[in-house]
């Protein structure tokens, strides 16, 4: 069932387009994520949706009422729809309890059980209610901000680049209890990133975002592993994108004699391969020689650059178990079907 | 591993504390004591008087009408003011009101012509006007300013992600504002409220003009009388205990609380908000304060202009009074900021709570009125260093007093923008620490130093009451002579003065104005 329907919407910030006509429809209690690279117009896209700006052209339909469209819209504060920014957006004059009380209209004692019910559900410590935002560390502050949005039950939640501002190992772990509220609490999510991985973990459907128009919409599975481009293949993951002669289902390739994804096409195209479908083995076995012209260490895994002959060389990170050095013969073998940009 | 290495990191910068700190900080210290001056010297009186005597003058029926009538004035101008600030301050900043960077100007140049030309203005125009009305009505038209110029910043620093979360949580336009936007104020509504507050309990000449009487005008003429009478000393307690209870209230209303954005990254330009057909309506609100607050004095003035034609400008006299005054203004100006200098270094360089408390004492000291700060120097220096009396040098010292924050301010801004990685790099080049210091800190700082010396010198030239009371015998500034031709009912005559004090004050109140953006960042 559609929840969430956005129909060619275009919005201009001066002479530069930040939504060149965009198309999404969002099932309800799903996941979507919005990547692209930062200025491609994925926050944009949100602040349209939560009602903060207004359409140029084109319109939102929410839960089948017409949110917005470029004559009229409905204001932010009757949209019921939450969302979290980047850096959280706490109110600094406000404590914990009153920041996560702030849209909640109920008695005091009604009130304060749901407080601690929220506090309970994005795993926080009772005890810091009474602090300020600036006591809290950036992902206690995350984890305030979602509990804030989800005090009054929206039916749609927006996430707005919400764990970029934590480290590594912090984000993971937020992003964790995020979605595992999220899916506990059945709220439809729209999430916007520019961190590919973090898409491709966190949705159910991936936007693939360039220039202010949606290059791919899919699942993360088909975006990654069948994308429409060579820029959107590169913007998911490394891709190793072979010249080759098309035919029968089988591509002419650098690396011998692939199966490719598209058993109609016919002549030269270009084919992909993801890094975890190549194996390069020291000892002979299957595939094609090559030879290592460059190896560099990086712990656990080292980068290393492959030529076959002077026509076609790629790079690959293998792991440091293998000691290869440069100069090295080895040989390719190519696991699964390669992917055929037609 | 890496403990030790960062251990002594940390500690390296504060384990020898260079020699020109200590110097910096006695000198600081020197100068926090010659401002407290007027302050002890209130006590002394107090406790000199004995308590008898002090309570039979402090409870009389006087001193009641005069505390009614100064309570009165606080509690209706404040409100107005603030209410005036925040929608002019709202209107320029956040609205799309026409010509809102000319009414910006606007909302400020008021601050240029001094209140008592103020008052002057108002009863050309309407000769009955006086009392609490008269008072109210001029004091809001002279002081919004103040609130307007920290309320308009403010609003330039507000973070608009945080209204729009505030409507994704459901908040309609109006209680975002009352919910999320105010509270934000609340840092510059304090400040504004607090100096307009101090304002009013100081000022002498805006109320004598209309027969307004507050614990200043009071004291002023308890000196005049009988000079050193202890009812003036009295009087001056009530008034100094007033300014304490307003200097409690606001640092009770402002809290603790940081203000800041919390995050990382630069704030998304503030949402511009669309009066539509309202934006005539709005126009009016900015015009009429406007004609009010310029129109008032601008028409006044030009009328007895235009009576006294060319007469009133009797150069010789009029010369000698703008020359006195510039001396006056670039001497006082100068002190200022040299003696803000060592608490602007020490409180950026070596922020402890020695420093801070220093800092405390300067604001406290010049929260004192005029009057105060006079009849503590005047008491003094007769009685105990009688060549000073009347000196330039006790003149200084009271301007030193009253303006030192508004040097320290604009100090403090601009030697934090020198990084200390300069001064250092001077040590290691073989300066020692004090020239060092001067080489590249204060020479950088020069700009905000300059700002520094010509606030300082714009509250030089509105001043009366102290002026008066301290001027060295023959001495007779623009506003001395103002007064003194009011004081004769020789309005015409009094002109040029009041206009050529606008006209050198309104370059620096433009000063002030861009300053403040500055600060805002913008």
């Amino acid at each position: 069932m559609t929840f969430l329907t956005l129909t060619s919407l275009r919005k201009q910030y001066g002479s530069v387009a930040a939504l060149d006509g965009v198309d999404l429809s969002v099932t309800a209690g799903s996941r979507t994520a919005i990547v692209g690279p930062s200025g491609c117009g994925k926050t944009t896209l949100l602040r349209l949706v939560a009602g903060f700006d207004a359409p140029d052209e084109g319109c939102i339909v929410f839960a089948g009422q017409q949110l917005a469209d470029a004559r009229s819209q409905v204001p932010a504060h009757k949209r019921g729809i939450g969302i979290v920014a980047q850096d959280g957006c706490l109110f600094p004059h406000l404590t914990i309890r009153q920041n996560i009380g702030f849209g909640l209209e109920a008695e005091a004692s009604v009130k304060n059980a749901r407080i601690a019910q929220l506090m309970d559900m994005v795993g926080l410590d009772p005890a810091m209610l009474a602090r300020k935002p600036d006591q809290l560390s950036g992902g206690q502050q995350q984890r305030v901000a979602l509990a804030r949005a989800l005090a009054r039950k929206p039916r749609l939640m927006l996430l707005d680049e919400p764990f970029s501002a934590l480290d590594t190992g912090l984000r993971a772990a937020t992003r964790k209890a995020v979605t595992d509220v999220l899916t506990a609490a059945g709220i439809t999510t729209l999430l916007v990133t520019h961190d590919q991985g973090e898409a491709l973990a966190f949705a159910d459907q991936v936007a693939v975002m360039r220039a202010g128009k949606f290059a791919q919409v899919g699942s993360p599975r088909e975006v990654y592993s069948r994308p429409v481009d060579v820029a959107t293949a590169a913007f998911l993951g490394e891709a190793i994108v072979l010249p080759a002669e098309v035919a029968d289902g089988r591509a002419q390739s650098p690396l011998g004699v692939l199966p490719v994804d598209d058993i109609a096409y016919r002549g030269k195209a270009e084919i992909m391969l993801r890094p975890e479908q190549i194996t390069v083995a020291q000892n002979g076995g299957d595939g094609v020689f090559a030879t290592v012209a460059e190896i560099n260490f990086c712990g656990p895994i080292s980068d290393v650059r492959i030529t076959l002959g002077d026509a076609f060389t790629f790079r690959i990170d293998i792991s440091s178990r293998e000691t290869l050095s440069a100069g090295d013969r080895v040989t390719i073998g190519v696991a699964g079907a390669a992917h055929l940009f037609r | 591993m890496t403990s030790t290495t960062e251990t002594r990191i940390t500690i390296a910068p504060r384990a020898r504390l260079p020699a020109a700190s200590s110097w910096t900080l006695t000198i600081a210290v020197v100068v926090a004591l010659l401002a407290l001056l007027p302050l002890g010297f209130v006590l002394w009186a107090t406790v000199v008087t004995g308590w008898e005597t002090a309570l039979q003058l402090i409870f009389r029926s006087r001193v009641g009408d005069l505390l009614v009538n100064t309570v009165l004035l606080v509690v209706l101008t404040i409100p107005i003011c603030a209410v005036l600030g925040v929608s002019l301050a709202w209107l320029t900043e956040r609205s799309d009101l026409p010509g809102a960077r000319f009414w910006s100007w606007l909302c400020v140049t008021p601050l240029a012509v001094p209140a008592f030309v103020h008052s002057y203005a108002w009863i050309g125009l309407w000769p009955g006007f006086n009392g609490l009305p008269a008072g109210v009505a001029i004091s809001v038209v002279a002081y919004f300013p103040f609130l307007y110029l920290p309320l308009s910043a403010a609003f330039r620093l507000l973070d608009p992600a945080l209204e729009d979360q505030a409507a994704s949580l459901g908040l309609a336009p109006f209680a975002v504002f009352r919910r999320v936007v105010l509270p934000q104020l609340r840092l510059a509504l304090c400040g504004g409220a607090l100096l307009v507050g101090l304002h009013l309990l100081a000022e002498y000449g805006l109320f004598a003009m209309i027969r307004f009487d507050t614990f200043t005008t009071a004291i002023i003429d308890q000196f005049q009388s009988t000079y050193n009478g202890v009812a003036a000393y009295m009087l001056a307690l009530v008034l100094v205990l007033c300014c304490f209870v307003l200097l409690g209230l606001e640092a009770s209303l402002r809290g603790r609380s940081r203000y800041a954005r919390l995050g990382p990254g630069v704030a998304r330009r503030p949402k511009i908000a669309r009066l539509g057909k309202w934006k005539y309506v709005a126009l009016l609100l900015p015009a009429v304060t406007a004609a009010f607050a310029l129109g008032v004095p601008v028409l006044t003035l030009s009328r007895w202009l235009i009576a006294g034609g060319a007469g009133v400008w009797r150069l010789d006299e009029v010369g000698l009074a703008l020359w006195q005054t510039l001396a006056i203004c670039l001497i006082g100006g100068l002190a200022t900021t040299a003696a803000a200098v060592p608490i602007a270094w020490l409180s950026v360089r070596r922020p402890t709570r020695a420093s801070r408390f220093l800092e405390g004492c300067y604001y406290l000291a010049s929260s004192m009125p005029g009057v105060v700060v006079a009849l503590a120097l005047v008491t003094i220096t007769v009685r105990a260093m009688l060549p000073l009396y009347q000196s330039v040098a006790t003149i200084v010292l009271a301007y030193v007093v009253m303006f030192l924050p508004r040097a320290l301010v604009s100090l403090r801004a601009s030697i934090a923008q020198v990084p200390v990685e300069i001064e250092q790099a001077a040590a290691s080049l073989g300066r020692s620490p004090g020239n060092a210091l001067l080489a590249t800190t204060i020479r950088l700082a020069a700009p905000g130093a300059a700002a520094g010396v010509a606030l300082s010198s714009l509250g030089i030239m509105n001043e009366l009451t102290a002026t008066q009371m301290l001027a060295p015998n023959g001495t007779r500034t623009l506003a001395m002579a103002f007064w003194a031709l009011t004081g004769e009912i020789d309005y015409a005559g009094a002109a040029p003065y009041a206009v050529l004090m606008v006209a050198f004050s309104l370059p620096l109140t433009f000063l002030l104005h861009h300053q403040s953006k500055k600060i805002a960042g913008r």
